[in-house]
């Protein structure tokens, strides 16, 4: 215990008792998010401003109270996660500016707006806020800033720190500053904005976010091509890319993935292919039209058995609400999903999916992959159950395998999910000794007593494999 | 929900146990992605994950658990819930919700034995004493919920009801609309024929509230029926459907009334068994899992629960309804949470609405949101309820229309409270979908008395 009876005081001082929790019950549901793990936190604040959160992280490196920030907990890696106890920063309750600039172009955002929020008062407006994780509709914007999030429009429109031009944030040490501005090119000084963009809460808690918005684009098709060898799904994708169409998504599902759905929702995926690929283009109505028969026929020939180019919104719509099924297909498969997303160069994703598959084999795992094959971005699922510890340490196994994998193969432990808890004994694998101690330098720096979201990015001395069982 | 074990039905032994083997398996199937925190309107009222479904649903598994306390812990939020299920829809990985909800509701009843909590002698007055027992219900008139004030004043005096309870039944009190003549009263037993040919037989759920105190509301729904080809049984012995015994941890009470029901309603042959009101015919919809893992009830519960149709539904599809007056106001529609979450039933009502307003007929924002009357949760915790309510009124008022047109009665009452709080009662007005359709079927003659 971290919380004295004099810290719950100075805390009360600062939020009124209707946002401030001391109850098991109020604690016990800040004590997950969609990963693994219980981590039961001292208390629970809901701040309604950045005077609120300087003065909690004041009070928090005056008493060494670990405060971790926390928006819709969903995320997948354990960010909110209170692993040191303490106090938890609720800032879902945080929304009460969500301001379109139509002139400039820009949206203007308290953290826990959420994310579908902005995208549907962006196209109200005529303009368009590409980011579109899957859970957008219930992720904040402060969650899908600080783990730098993205979507399937990732390949060509980039993920959320694309986007963030302007925060206003709260160092861990409680001062209160802005980075970068309302103007889309800005060299002043460091880049802060970027640096803040994907720390998971650990540099600072942001309070505003300034978004750059872009016009809608005019039209967009939709194909489905299936293939009979994962291989051929490769070639046709890097085929494409290297004809010089940058389509707004391309979604891969493997044989495991497309039975799943199947088994789930009849969507009418071949169920004997060893892979689907669901491109999307977007822009000019006329230079889609022409791309995306042009995509059609490069699947063609990489070998695709069939290339379906929808012929309407309904045709689209089925199309897309197969890979929309994906993630209750295979959450039905069993009670644990180990959700992964390591990331390789494109050229390696056929090398990558075969990996994977013999993973699946040496471990006896439900493994199933899908994934932003455009962008190198897999997301390979191990279905499983926390309540038998054999399966779960061989899971435990593949998994690092899979990092091991990604990293041979020249890519990074993750693409949009972030590193959290269970991603961080690889860290120095991917980055070195050095490379590591760089960002360690920057953290130690900006939060000298580690009250911060303590535990996240940065393995504990000697910890060089994940745990998944207690 | 498995069996209950003969020796201990209720769980009033061992009420974690209890819980474990009827909620954990469901409430161990939630990813914790919070898909539902945006459908969930005590989430949306009070902003925090305590009182969402993913917050519940943890707090039940740490209860069966014993890792907290029932009472002490999990008790509060699960009563804070309005049961409206619309968690249940959203969830991707089919979270049995309703099931977690009512074996926490169970555990709470056999965690806290005797000990009156918030309401709790309104509830045992409402639920033992007076919705099971027609006759005194329709003794007892417009007294309740449905009543005058003085009237209520005097009961609660007699019954030693909470003092804090007083704003809410007189606030329901002053919006609860005039009880009908009992003259016209259908009478159990009755048969009513078809008008024109005969395309199927129906078995008509009267309902407790609906029965003693809005019968005119189900003499309109018979006669509709008539109308779209139905021959109309009133079953004999019938009583009240038991959703709210269900919801409040009654369960021993809710499947006495099963029993009751299946009984009244087997013999008479019909086809269908047609309810008018959303939160009733829910009940009966899943009658089965009342009965779930006994092998002697479970199947005849099962083919029982089956035939439960709402009358939304068996109007729109043998329909389509002689229309003889145009419906001139601007009308719209709001969803009765268990119609739309647990029978599935959405379009219906607002197909049969676009045919008589055309164009009038106007979707109002969030109609799909639960208007927090959940049974009796609005007499239970009247503030938390109105905070849900008054955003409702706004989407109301900004959709222009001039009727509200539900599918339950605890909705209908809740949006003439809502009406009544929002100062537009001299515009707007709250109908069960049964009367306008009828409006726009019969001169007005027909529909007085
Ligand atoms: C079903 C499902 C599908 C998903 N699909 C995708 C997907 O397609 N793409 C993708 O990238 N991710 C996806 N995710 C992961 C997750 O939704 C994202 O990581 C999301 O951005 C998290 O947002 P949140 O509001 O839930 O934040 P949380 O999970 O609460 O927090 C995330 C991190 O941000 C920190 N944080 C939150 N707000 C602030 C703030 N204001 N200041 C400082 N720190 C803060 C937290 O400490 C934590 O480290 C998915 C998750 C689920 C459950
Ligand atoms: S039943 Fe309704 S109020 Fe209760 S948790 Fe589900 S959505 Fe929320
Ligand atoms: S949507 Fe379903 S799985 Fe997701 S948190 Fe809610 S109940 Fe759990």
């Amino acid at each position: 215990m971290t919380l004295t009876a004099e810290g719950r005081e100075k805390l009360a001082a600062i939020f009124p008792p209707e946002r401030l929790f001391f109850d098991l019950a109020d604690r016990l549901s800040c004590s997950y998010d969609a990963s693994f793990g219980d981590y039961l936190p001292e208390a629970v604040a809901q701040p309604q401003s950045a005077e609120e959160i300087s003065r909690t992280l004041f009070l928090a490196n005056e008493i060494r109270l670990p405060v971790c920030p926390r928006g819709a907990a969903t995320s997948l890696s354990g960010g909110p996660l209170p692993v040191k106890g303490g106090l938890v920063l609720d800032l879902s309750q945080m929304r009460s500016r969500l301001e379109i600039d139509r002139e400039n172009m820009l949206a203007i955002v308290s953290p826990g707006v959420i994310t579908a929020d902005i995208q549907r008062e962006a196209a109200a407006a005529g303009l368009f806020y590409p980011p579109d994780p899957s859970s957008a509709h219930v992720s904040t914007i402060g969650g899908n800033l600080l783990e730098n999030s993205g979507g399937p429009r990732g390949l060509k429109y980039g993920t959320t720190k694309e986007y963030v031009i302007g925060m206003e944030a709260v160092a861990p040490t409680g001062e209160i500053f802005r980075t970068g501005g309302r103007t889309v090119k800005n060299v002043t000084g460091y880049d802060l904005t970027r640096l803040l963009a994907g720390s998971e809460g650990t540099l600072a808690v942001v309070t505003e976010a300034t978004l750059r918005l872009i016009p809608q684009p005019a039209a967009r098709r939709t194909l489905l091509a299936s293939f009979d060898r994962l291989h051929d799904s490769g070639r046709a994708i890097t085929g494409i890319l290297g004809a010089g169409i940058l389509p707004a998504a391309m979604e891969l599902m493997d044989n495991a993935c497309i039975r799943a759905v199947e088994a789930y929702e009849a969507c009418g995926l071949p169920a004997e292919a060893a892979a689907v690929v669901i491109i999307e283009v977007d822009g000019h109505p006329r230079a889609v039209e022409d791309e995306i028969h042009r995509c059609a026929e490069l699947c063609r020939e990489a070998g695709a058995g069939m290339a379906r180019v929808a012929a309407d919104d309904n045709e689209r719509d089925a199309i897309w609400r197969a890979r929309k099924m994906i993630s209750p297909a295979i959450t039905r498969m069993g009670p644990t999903k180990i959700s992964e997303d390591a990331t390789v160069p494109r050229s390696r994703i056929p090398e990558m999916m075969e990996r994977l598959v013999a993973i699946r084999e040496k471990y006896r795992l439900n493994l199933v992959v899908f994934g932003h094959a455009g962008d190198g971005n897999l997301h390979p699922n191990i279905i499983t159950d926390k309540r038998n510890g054999e399966e779960m340490r061989r899971a435990e196994d593949a998994v690092g395998e899979i990092f091991q994998a990604a990293l041979e193969l020249g890519g990074t432990l993750s693409g949009e999910h972030g590193i959290g808890l269970m991603k961080a004994p690889y860290m120095e694998k991917e980055l070195g000794t050095a490379g590591l101690a760089m960002m360690r330098k920057i953290k130690d720096a900006w939060d000298p007593h580690n009250i911060l979201n303590p535990g996240k990015i940065f393995p504990e001395p000697g910890q060089t494999r994940i745990r998944l069982t207690g | 929900m498995k069996a209950p074990a003969p020796d201990d039905p209720t769980g009033f032994t061992n009420p974690a146990a209890a819980l474990f083997r009827d909620a954990h398996e469901g409430a161990n199937r939630c990813i914790q992605c919070g898909y539902c925190l945006p459908v969930c309107p005590t989430y949306g009222s009070m902003g925090r994950e305590t009182q969402s479904p993913r917050g519940r649903i943890n707090l039940v598994k740490a209860a069966a658990e014993k890792r907290i306390d029932i009472a002490g812990d999990m008790a509060r939020p699960l009563d804070l819930c309005l049961g409206c299920r619309a968690c249940e829809t959203a969830c991707p990985v089919g979270v049995p919700y309703g099931e977690i909800f009512e074996a926490a509701r169970n555990a709470t009843a056999a965690a806290t034995p005797g000990t009156p909590g918030p309401g709790h002698r309104l509830e045992t007055l409402l639920l033992r004493h007076l919705f099971p027992h027609p006759a005194r219900l329709r003794a007892t008139g417009n007294l309740v919920w449905l009543a005058q004030v003085l009237g209520l004043r005097r009961l609660a005096f007699r019954t030693g009801l909470p003092e804090k309870l007083f704003p809410a039944l007189a606030a329901l009190g002053k919006v609860a609309p005039e009880t009908d003549s009992p003259r016209r009263r259908p009478t159990p037993g009755s048969v009513f024929p078809a008008r024109g040919k005969r395309r199927a037989r129906v078995a008509f759920f009267q309902g407790c509230v609906m029965d003693a105190l809005m019968h005119r509301i189900n003499r309109l729904s018979i006669e509709l029926l008539r109308e779209a080809g139905c021959e109309v049984v009133i079953p004999v012995g019938q009583t009240c459907c038991g959703a709210l015994h269900s919801h409040r941890g009654m369960r021993a009470e809710a499947i006495a009334l099963a029993r009751r029901n299946m009984a009244a309603f087997e013999t008479t042959g019909a086809d269908v068994f047609v309810s008018n009101a959303g939160g009733c015919g829910a009940r009966l919809h899943e009658t089965d899992h009342l009965f779930a893992g006994d092998p002697d009830r479970e199947p005849r519960a099962r083919r029982f629960a089956r035939k439960w149709r709402d009358l939304s539904s068996v109007l729109d599809e043998l329909g389509p309804l002689p229309l003889r007056r145009e419906c001139t106001e601007t009308v719209t529609y709001q969803d009765s949470c268990h119609l739309r979450h647990v029978q599935n039933v959405s379009d219906p009502p607002r197909r049969l609405l676009r045919a008589v307003a055309g164009d009038r007929y106007r979707e109002m924002r969030g109609a799909a949101d639960c208007c927090a009357s959940g049974g009796i949760y609005n007499l239970l915790h009247f503030d938390e309820s109105m905070k849900i309510l008054d955003p409702k009124m706004h989407a109301a008022r900004d959709s222009g229309a001039t009727v509200i047109v539900t599918t339950n009665p605890g909705c209908h009452l809740q949006m003439r409270l809502g009406i009544d709080r929002a100062g537009l009662g001299d515009r707007v007005r709250a109908v069960h979908l049964a009367e306008i359709l009828a409006e726009c079927v019969w001169d007005n003659d027909h529909l007085r008395g």
